[in-house]
C-alpha cells in the first residue's frame, strides 16, 4: 500500500465519521459546526493525496477557514440551548433516511463505477495552482467573471439590507 | 526510512531551534525590552544558587510554575472542547514551520541537501490554509468557557482574523508575481541575486549614457521589489498574531484577558508559547519572502562556492556555503523578532472599529491597487523588452 493511499483511506475515515458526528449532534450545534470543520479539513487531506493542490489549500482555507468559523460566529451570538430546536419527526425520518442511505449506497456501488470513464493518465501539473489558473483565465474567463458580478450583486445587496436597519 | 530519515532529522532541527530555543528566550528578551524603554530593569531576580545569568533562567521558573499550578476547567464549561482549545491553537503555528526554508539547496556528489522539510510547489498557499485554521484555538476556547468576557475576546478575534487574512493573501500577491512561483525554495534562489537599480532604462537604450549609475546593483529581495506589500504583509501577519497594538481579542482593561481568562496552569501556557511560537514564524516567513531567505546580500551561492573551491575543494566550499546560509538565515530571523518586539512596545492599542477600518478601507484598496501597479510594470517591461 502506497502512502497516499494509507493518508486518502485515513482522511477517507475521519471525512465519514466526522460527518455522522455533524448529523447526529444537530441539537448541539457547536459540536455540529466543529464536526464540520473536521470533515472539510479531512477533505482538504483527501484533495492533497489526489493532486489536487490548489483546491486542497483553498478547501481549508475557504470553508473550514473562514465560512464555518462565520456559522461557530452566528451560533454562538445566538448562543442556542438545545431545547431550542424541536424532537425530530421520529417514524417518517427514519424510514426516508434508511431509503435515501441504501439509495446511495446503491448509486456508489453499482452505477457510478460503470458510467465513470476509465481512468486516463493525468498531465504532471494537474491541479497545481499554474494549470488551475491558466484554464480560468484562458477557458473560463466569461463563467469566471459572471460568477464575480453574481458576488459583487450579493455584497451590495447585503450591505443595502443591513444598512436599512442600521439607518 | 531512507527517505523519511533526512525528513525527520530536518523537522527536528527546526522546532528544536524555533519552539525549544528561540520561543522560550523571546519571552525573556521581551520582558527585557519592555523594561529598558520603560526605564525599569525587568526581570532578573530567578536563580540557581545565587546564579542568574541576567535573568535568563525566568522562561524556566515560569514554565515549572505553570506546569505546577492547578488545570482549573470553570463551572459549566464545555470540558472537551475548554481542553482541546489550547492545543488546536498551539499545532498550526508549529506546522508552519514544515514549508520555510532555512538554507538553499545543495550538491555534495550524488547527495543533494534541500534545508527545507517540505518543499511543496503550493508552500505559501499551505502557510495560508494552516494560518486560517488557527482561528479555531480562539474560538473554542473562549466558547467553551462559559464567561461573557471570554466569548467577546473570541467574537473579536474571530472576526479580526477573517478580515486580515483576506489582505495578507492580496498582500503577497505581487510578490507571486515578480517570483513567478508559490514554493518558498524557488524564492529563496530569485532573491539570491541582484538587479540594477536603473537596469529598465536599458530596454529604452539609455543605460550607457549613465556611466556607472547604470552599474549600481542592489540584492533582488522582495522587500526591495515589493516595499508597499511588505509593509501591508507585516501589518495583516501581526494582526493574525493578535499581539498589541492588535490585542484587542485580550484587551485587557475592557475584557480582562479576552480568550483566556479561564485557563489556567500549562493551558494558558499553551496560548501564550503559541503566541511566541508565531511571532518566530512570522519572522521565518517575512525572512524568505521578503528579505531574500537564506542569501547574503551581493554574494550569491556560485560566488561563494566558486571563490572557496579553489582553496579548499569544493565539498568544503559547499558545506561553509550550507553554514553561511543558515546562520545568515537566522540572522535575519532575529531581526525580524526584533523589529515586531519593538512594534509591540511602542504602538498603543486602537479601537476596535479603528482595526476593521484599517483592514477593509485601506489596506484592501491598497493591495488591490498595489498588484494592479506590479501587473502594469511587468507589462511595461516585457513590452520594452520585445
Amino acid at each position: 500500500v502506497s502512502a497516499p493511499a494509507v493518508f486518502f483511506y485515513l482522511a477517507g475515515a475521519a471525512a465519514v465519521l466526522s460527518a455522522l458526528g455533524m448529523v447526529l449532534n444537530v441539537r448541539n450545534t457547536v459540536a455540529a459546526a466543529m464536526n464540520l470543520v473536521v470533515t472539510m479539513i479531512a477533505l482538504g487531506v483527501i484533495y492533497v493525496t489526489l493532486d489536487a493542490h490548489l483546491v486542497a489549500a483553498l478547501q481549508i482555507m475557504v470553508y473550514a477557514g473562514a465560512i464555518v468559523v462565520v456559522f461557530l460566529f452566528v451560533v454562538m451570538l445566538l448562543n442556542l440551548r438545545r431545547d431550542a430546536f424541536p424532537r425530530p419527526r421520529q417514524r417518517l425520518t427514519k424510514v426516508a433516511a434508511v431509503v435515501i442511505a441504501f439509495g446511495i449506497a446503491a448509486a456508489f456501488l453499482h452505477i457510478i463505477p460503470t458510467a465513470l470513464p476509465t481512468v486516463r493518465e493525468i498531465p504532471a501539473d494537474f491541479g497545481s495552482y499554474r494549470a488551475v489558473g491558466l484554464a480560468l483565465y484562458r477557458l473560463f474567463v466569461l463563467p469566471f467573471e459572471v460568477t464575480s458580478l453574481l458576488l459583487l450583486a450579493a455584497i451590495i445587496g447585503a450591505v443595502v439590507l443591513a444598512k436599512r436597519r442600521l439607518d | 526510512v531512507e527517505l523519511l530519515l533526512p525528513v525527520l532529522a530536518k523537522t527536528l532541527f527546526i522546532i528544536l531551534i524555533a519552539v525549544g530555543a528561540f520561543a522560550p528566550v523571546i519571552t525573556w528578551i521581551e520582558r527585557k525590552q519592555s523594561a529598558v524603554m520603560q526605564d525599569r530593569i525587568g526581570a532578573n531576580r530567578a536563580d540557581i544558587a545565587g546564579i542568574t545569568v541576567l535573568g535568563l533562567l525566568h522562561p524556566l521558573a515560569d514554565v515549572l510554575k505553570l506546569l505546577t499550578k492547578e488545570d482549573v476547567v470553570p463551572l459549566g464549561a464545555n470540558r472537551f472542547m475548554h481542553l482541546i482549545a489550547p492545543v488546536i491553537a498551539a499545532v498550526p503555528a508549529i506546522a508552519a514551520f514544515g514549508v520555510i526554508p532555512y538554507g538553499g539547496i545543495y550538491h555534495f556528489g550524488d547527495t543533494t541537501i534541500n534545508l527545507v522539510v517540505a518543499d511543496l510547489d503550493w508552500g505559501l498557499l499551505y502557510i495560508f490554509a494552516i494560518g486560517s485554521i488557527a482561528t479555531y484555538g480562539t474560538v473554542i476556547s473562549g466558547w467553551a468557557s462559559n464567561n461573557n468576557w471570554s466569548l467577546l475576546g473570541s467574537l473579536r478575534a474571530s472576526a479580526q482574523m477573517i478580515s486580515y487574512e483576506v489582505t495578507m493573501g492580496l498582500s503577497v500577491v505581487g510578490l507571486f508575481m515578480c517570483f513567478q512561483t508559490l514554493r518558498l525554495s524557488d524564492m529563496g534562489v530569485a532573491q539570491d541575486s541582484t538587479f540594477r537599480i536603473l537596469g529598465f532604462l536599458e530596454h529604452f537604450g539609455i543605460v550607457e549614457s549613465l556611466g556607472w549609475l547604470g552599474h549600481l546593483t542592489l540584492p533582488s529581495w522582495g522587500i526591495l521589489l515589493q516595499p508597499l506589500g511588505f509593509v501591508m504583509f507585516l501589518t495583516c501577519v501581526m494582526a493574525e498574531n493578535k499581539r498589541a497594538p492588535f490585542d484587542l481579542p485580550e484587551g485587557e482593561s475592557e475584557i480582562i484577558a479576552g480568550y483566556f481568562l479561564e485557563y489556567s496552569g500549562m493551558r494558558f501556557g499553551l496560548f501564550y508559547m503559541s503566541e511566541f511560537i508565531e511571532v518566530v514564524v512570522i519572522a521565518g516567513l517575512l525572512t524568505a519572502l521578503f528579505l531574500g531567505g537564506w542569501s547574503i546580500p551581493w554574494l550569491s551561492q556560485a560566488d561563494i562556492i566558486g571563490g572557496v573551491t579553489p582553496v579548499f575543494g569544493v565539498g568544503f566550499a559547499t558545506g561553509l556555503c550550507m553554514v553561511l546560509h543558515v546562520l545568515t538565515f537566522f540572522v535575519k530571523v532575529i531581526m525580524m523578532i526584533w523589529l515586531q518586539m519593538q512594534i509591540r512596545w511602542t504602538l498603543p492599542r486602537p479601537r476596535y472599529d479603528q482595526v476593521m477600518d484599517l483592514c477593509w478601507k485601506v489596506m484592501l484598496p491598497l493591495s488591490i491597487a498595489n498588484i494592479l501597479v506590479t501587473g502594469l510594470v511587468i507589462l511595461l517591461l516585457q513590452g520594452a523588452k520585445a
